[in-house]
């Protein structure tokens, strides 16, 4: 039991697939200029990365390792499509906002990578668990990046007004730059930066040490 | 048993039987949730159809204000309504039709500037009558016509003297988000506002690329980084405004044939 918990919870903080790995970057930029769409997408990323880990791992005792990435693929896609279809139905204002998005999460390392590195080698349920976690990790960045960038861009969350923007009437100047893909990377790399403070067994060694300043020496 | 799963046989076994499973999957939720999505896209359109009015109300039910608007159907040779019952208009699709050969007639190249290839030979049009005077107030078209990846479909909305626009959204697209995508943006929608139509007789509104100058009754501002999209918007709008779109018929309504 102690495990499963250490299953769902490590990725959270302590082992976060963002933070930590620096995977699924590139929708973490995409969809955290509003709430309301960091909400939606986190959610259809954890459900996929949930089941996907949970398919994987059901069959991964007969997935022939020279297809074993393909297997994947096409399970995480066919789940993705199911996804999609389900908020076209249900949620049809959000994944117009999300369009091609949702799509992506077939080509989100962070799915792909803990069917491939978990699923493949663990039973079923703590797969399924561990994808949940992973997807509660992503999750968590996501809802802070986006907290952040739609507070001080546009001075509301989840469309609710917080901060009276200057041209309604009150006193908050937009930080329009917020609503840019760049300030989601300034923000994420504040986190990695606040996480790895926190756990500085996070900090990696250097690669290589940078040699001093070489000066040419008078002949 | 790892061994075993190396074989030629158990590979393509799992590949095929993994393709089924997930084809049924896929088909099955694509097939089970259609009418639900058909549904949405259908609010949708009819909601672009007030907001290209501009008389979008989002606290009221979409229903209840679309029931505003009386629907027309156009006969787009000779610019007259036709003479159906209230179901035949109901019913009738013009995008669905443009597929249907005895409906429908095959552009050729030259007038076929908004790359659509058929045209069905009957147009639905949206009049709204809102202070109930008997003339309409604002008259919705739709558009439709490719862009850069995908054909765009939209509403132009007209006031009612048949030459200033109302408005112009688009309800279904694929084009790049953040670049063609942004068609959709409400500040570049906002600038086709009260532009003119028409010059001497000829479409004369379009895109100006750069941006276009103050005071230009007939240019809009053209999309950063979008210049294909903004071609096919530009080309779209000339056609279904020009003599094979709704000339004939804008042109009947001004003279007060209908």
């Amino acid at each position: 039991m102690a495990k499963t918990k250490e299953v769902l919870v490590s990725p959270i903080f302590a082992n976060n697939p963002i933070a930590l790995q620096v995977l699924g970057i590139c929708s973490a930029l995409a969809v955290t200029s509003s709430m309301t769409v960091a909400m939606v997408m986190s959610i259809a990323l954890t459900v996929v990365c949930a089941f996907s880990n949970l398919f994987v791992a059901l069959i991964r005792n007969h997935i022939p390792s020279s297809i074993r990435i393909i297997v994947q693929m096409t399970i995480i896609a066919s789940l993705v499509i199911v996804v999609d279809q389900l908020l076209k139905a249900f949620a049809y204002e959000i994944s117009k906002q999300l369009s091609v998005f949702v799509g992506l999460i077939i080509t989100n390392c962070i799915v792909m990578g803990r069917a491939e590195a978990f699923a493949m080698k663990n039973p079923p349920m703590p797969s399924f668990i561990d994808g949940i976690g992973n997807g509660l990790g992503y999750s968590v960045i996501l809802l802070a990046v986006g907290f952040l960038r739609e507070l001080f861009g546009a001075g509301s969350l989840f469309g609710i007004e917080i901060l009276t923007k200057v041209t309604e009437g009150g006193w908050y100047y937009t930080n329009g730059m917020m609503l840019l893909p760049p300030s989601a990377f300034f923000i994420i790399g504040g986190l990695i930066w606040a996480i790895r403070a926190k756990y500085p067994d996070q900090e990696e060694a250097p690669e290589f040490k940078i040699a001093p300043n070489a000066r040419a020496s008078e002949a | 048993m790892s061994s075993s799963n190396e074989s030629i046989k158990k590979t393509l076994v799992v590949a095929l039987s993994l393709c089924v499973v997930c084809s049924i999957v896929v088909s099955g939720a694509a097939v089970s949730l259609r009418s639900m999505q058909q549904a949405n896209a259908e609010e949708e359109r009819k909601r672009n159809i007030l907001v290209a009015a501009g008389v979008y109300d989002a606290s009221e039910s979409i229903a209840d204000q679309f029931g505003q608007f009386e629907t027309r159907v156009v006969d787009l040779d000779n610019g007259q309504y036709v003479d159906w019952s209230a179901e035949q208009v109901a019913a009738w699709d013009m995008y669905k039709e443009a597929g249907n050969p005895e409906n429908s007639v095959e552009l050729s190249k030259d007038e076929d500037i908004a790359s659509i290839r058929r045209q069905a030979k009957y147009a639905t049009v949206y009049l709204y009558d809102g202070d109930k005077d008997g003339t309409a107030d604002r008259l919705v078209l739709p558009v439709q016509g490719y862009g850069l990846w995908s054909t765009l479909y939209g509403f132009m909305a007209l006031e009612n003297d048949i030459n200033t626009v109302a408005g112009l959204t688009f309800y279904s697209h694929a084009e790049t988000p953040g670049l063609g995508g942004e068609v959709d943006n409400p500040a570049w929608k906002a600038q086709w506002n009260g532009k003119n139509v028409y010059r001497d007789g000829e479409v004369a509104l379009r895109l100006v690329k750069g941006g276009a100058t103050p005071g230009d009754q007939y240019g809009v501002d053209g999309l950063a980084g979008a210049t294909l999209t903004g071609r096919g918007v530009t080309n779209l709008v000339q056609f279904w405004l020009g003599e094979n779109g709704f000339q004939p018929y804008l042109n009947n309504l001004k003279e007060g044939k209908i």
